[in-house]
């Protein structure tokens, strides 16, 4: 570990970390609000749901470089466009995410659906204020993976020029240079468990029954 | 509101007077699923207001879909609903849910929500202010027995029975007409369940809903129920009535097998074991010192039974089986605890575990009979109380009836009074008048009397110008000739003389 080439490198370091999170984590957000409604419409149709999650699971397993080749042509964007990672990201946090919620929606008991309808909740009311809750404790464990896995795949988006900490793996392997390497997978490290400690706390804040009942 | 047909505001909450209108009414409505099962076929039945009634029935017997269909969770194949009259079909369903508390059993509480917050559901839907929800929440809270340092705990920390409660309290908050309840207390246990029944039918002495339970336990229908309607297996009503019409005149033999099937042994669920006699029986600490034929118990040193001395072989210890609390187990329990001991006698311990004392199935047996003729009396005494009630009704009605009699009559009275007063103050009036007249004609005569000697000049004048023609004109013209003349009036006799003189030269 070379100290001397950090403390000389440190913005090169600091804009790395601020791009790979910005990287990482804009796609979490965007894929909340997708896999909402994505997973509220795979769950209501019922038998096809499985079908339609295996495609997912298909669609998570696709090749991030195939992805960045398509979406360019797909988006119509330059190949060096920091947005071919941020759409790649999106679609596979998206695949993820919209799982957890069918998972979640899946659990949340029979009895409990029946009384809110027995006692006048609109199918709208009832999806806000009883299904989607109690489907959170799931799709937070859901989103934990998922933000964690996004912060580890960042990386590769220096395999089509967009900077992130792969940028510092990237230099460090071009130079025979170890010391970058060791920054870059500890700061992704640091940042995934950063990540998931604050979901888990973001979890406890806002779920305490789940918290008490556990 | 929804009823555009409803005719009273408050919609019979006294009984029978709403009896003939603020109900629920299936008329002939058969229910047939997609796979062409049948849960209900041609059910027709009148759910009176402000009664408990209990449909009750085997599993399959449709008593489910019955009551589902009540709130629209399904609607009927054929036939119609009737809620005061009014098609079920023309309320819009969450609007119609939301005026029927609905229970279902273990609660079905919001786990993601406090007590309070689960109890304030329908308030919130409806839109109340957080003030008047909260406040209304927290009298429910009372009204279901529990503390208010349960408010703010999650349905999973509660016991079954306190969810329950808070399942009613929720179901009650918005103060609906109706009450549906889906098996509300089979998933708590019989000592608990018992106190929920006793506090059921106290809650519903105070609010008076339309309630409708459906149960498998025909023991809490009878325990419950105003009126039970029995169900077969294929959706068929079989017999609906009072518990006494049922238990009494059952229509058929599947009717009155359902309603005798297992009561007796069943009704020891209901019953608390803490009335048995408990007798007692030689303990010693080692089986070994054991040396009589009597059952022997042995105990540890804090006096817990440990099992009993084996008499087959010295020393050793036979298998205790189940003891019971007196206090709080059931009847049932201790039956239990006689028939799996190997001497016959159940073991009843304290609640430290401390033996308590001894009782054999035959003691249960009797203190059963006892019970069964209790049951046979509360049910004498629940009609006893029924008939009371129409009495005291019939006397209340008999009472309004006599009070409007008599404020019929005071009001006749008080219109007589009037007319007679009025009569009164006519003959005064006229008294008076006639007294005025009197009067009048007395201050007539006494003036007449008092110008008696007036009479001269008014008369005497006329005389005296008839002596005298010449001054005639002056009698019909006074004040002409007054003020022409400015002299004293004609009747002034000094002036007669002269008057005649002037008007003579008037004239000339």
């Amino acid at each position: 570990m070379n100290w001397t080439w950090i403390s000389q490198n440190t913005d090169l370091i600091g804009s790395a970390l601020g791009e790979h999170l910005l990287l990482a984590l804009l796609p979490v957000l965007a894929s909340i609000v997708l896999s909402i409604p994505i997973g509220f419409l795979v769950f209501h149709t019922r038998s096809a749901a499985n079908v339609i999650l295996a495609i997912f699971g298909a669609i998570y397993s696709i090749p991030s470089l195939a992805l960045f080749v398509v979406l360019p042509l797909a988006l119509g964007t330059k190949i060096l466009d920091p947005l071919n990672v941020a759409v790649a990201l999106t679609i596979y946090t998206t695949a993820l995410l919209s799982r957890s919620v069918v998972d979640g929606l899946r659990e949340v008991p029979a009895d409990v659906k029946q009384a809110a309808d027995a006692i006048g909740y609109g199918p709208g009311r009832r999806f806000w204020g009883v299904d989607l809750p109690l489907s959170l404790p799931v799709i937070f464990a859901g989103l934990r993976v998922a933000t964690v896995s996004n912060i580890a795949l960042t990386s590769i988006s220096v395999l089509i020029g967009t900077p992130s900490l792969g940028t510092l793996f990237d230099q460090g392997f071009n130079q025979g240079f170890l010391t970058p390497v060791w920054v870059g997978l500890i700061l992704s490290l640091v940042v995934a468990l950063l990540a998931d400690l604050v979901i888990l706390l973001i979890q406890r804040g806002a779920l305490p029954w789940a918290r008490r009942a556990a | 509101m929804i009823r555009a047909d409803q005719q009273a505001p408050g919609p019979g909450r006294l009984g029978n007077a709403g009896w003939e209108w603020a109900l629920i009414e299936f008329k002939s409505v058969t229910k047939t699923y997609r796979d062409g099962t049948t849960a209900v076929h041609d059910l027709s039945l009148v759910i009176p207001s402000d009664k408990i009634t209990v449909i009750v029935g085997p599993s399959g017997c449709g008593k489910t879909t019955t009551l589902r269909m009540i709130n629209r969770m399904l609607e009927p194949t054929s036939g119609q609903i009737t809620w005061d009259r009014n098609p079920l079909r023309n309320i819009r369903k969450t609007q119609l849910r939301r005026e029927m508390g609905y229970v279902i059993q273990s609660g079905g509480l919001f786990p993601h929500r406090t007590v309070l917050e689960n109890i304030q559901t329908v308030p919130h839907l409806l839109g109340w202010k957080k003030d008047r929800s909260q406040g209304r929440a927290e009298e429910l809270l009372a009204m279901v027995g529990l503390e208010s340092r349960l408010a703010n705990r999650y349905p999973s920390q509660l016991s079954g029975g306190q969810q329950q409660r808070v399942g009613v309290a929720r179901a009650l908050a918005a103060d609906p007409r109706v009450l549906l309840m889906d098996e509300p207390f089979s998933a708590v246990d019989p000592v608990v369940r018992a106190d929920l029944h006793e506090q059921f039918l106290e809650i519903q002495r105070q609010v008076g809903k339309t309630i409708v339970m459906i149960t498998h336990d025909i023991d809490e229908a009878i325990k419950l129920g105003d009126q039970i309607a029995i169900m077969r297996v294929g959706g068929v009503l079989a017999q609906v009535g009072s518990p006494q019409q049922l238990l009494e005149e059952p229509v058929d033999d599947f009717v009155a097998g359902f309603v005798g099937k297992d009561r007796g042994y069943r009704g020891l669920s209901f019953t608390s074991a803490s009335g048995l006699p408990l007798g007692s029986v030689q303990l010693v600490r080692d089986a070994a010192s054991a040396r009589t034929d009597a059952p022997v118990l042995v105990v540890d040193e804090n006096a817990n039974p440990l099992g009993w001395a084996d008499r087959t072989r010295p020393g050793q210890v036979q298998m205790l089986g189940t003891t019971f609390e007196p206090d709080t187990d059931t009847m049932r329990m201790a039956l239990d605890s006689a028939l799996n001991s190997p001497v016959g006698l159940a073991v009843a311990v304290a609640q430290n575990g401390r033996f308590a004392g001894v009782v054999t199935a035959s003691q249960i047996l009797d203190q059963v009979r006892h019970l069964k003729a209790s049951v046979a009396d509360a049910i004498a005494a629940r009609a006893e109380a029924d008939a009371a009630r129409v009495e005291a009704e019939a006397a209340r009605k008999e009472a309004e009836s006599v009070r409007q009699e008599a404020s019929r009559i005071a009001a006749d009275a008080d219109a007589e009074a009037d007319e007679a007063a009025r009569i009164e103050a006519a003959i005064k009036a006229a008294e008076e008048k006639e007294e005025q007249a009197r009067s009048a004609e007395q201050a007539a005569a006494a003036k007449e009397a008092a110008t008696t000697p007036a009479p001269t000049p008014t008369v005497e004048p006329e005389q005296e110008w008839t002596w005298d023609p010449a001054a005639e004109p002056k009698v019909g013209r006074t004040d002409a000739g007054d003020a022409e003349t400015g002299d004293p009036r004609p009747g002034d006799s000094t002036a007669g003389d002269s008057n005649a003189g002037d008007a003579e030269s008037h004239y000339r």
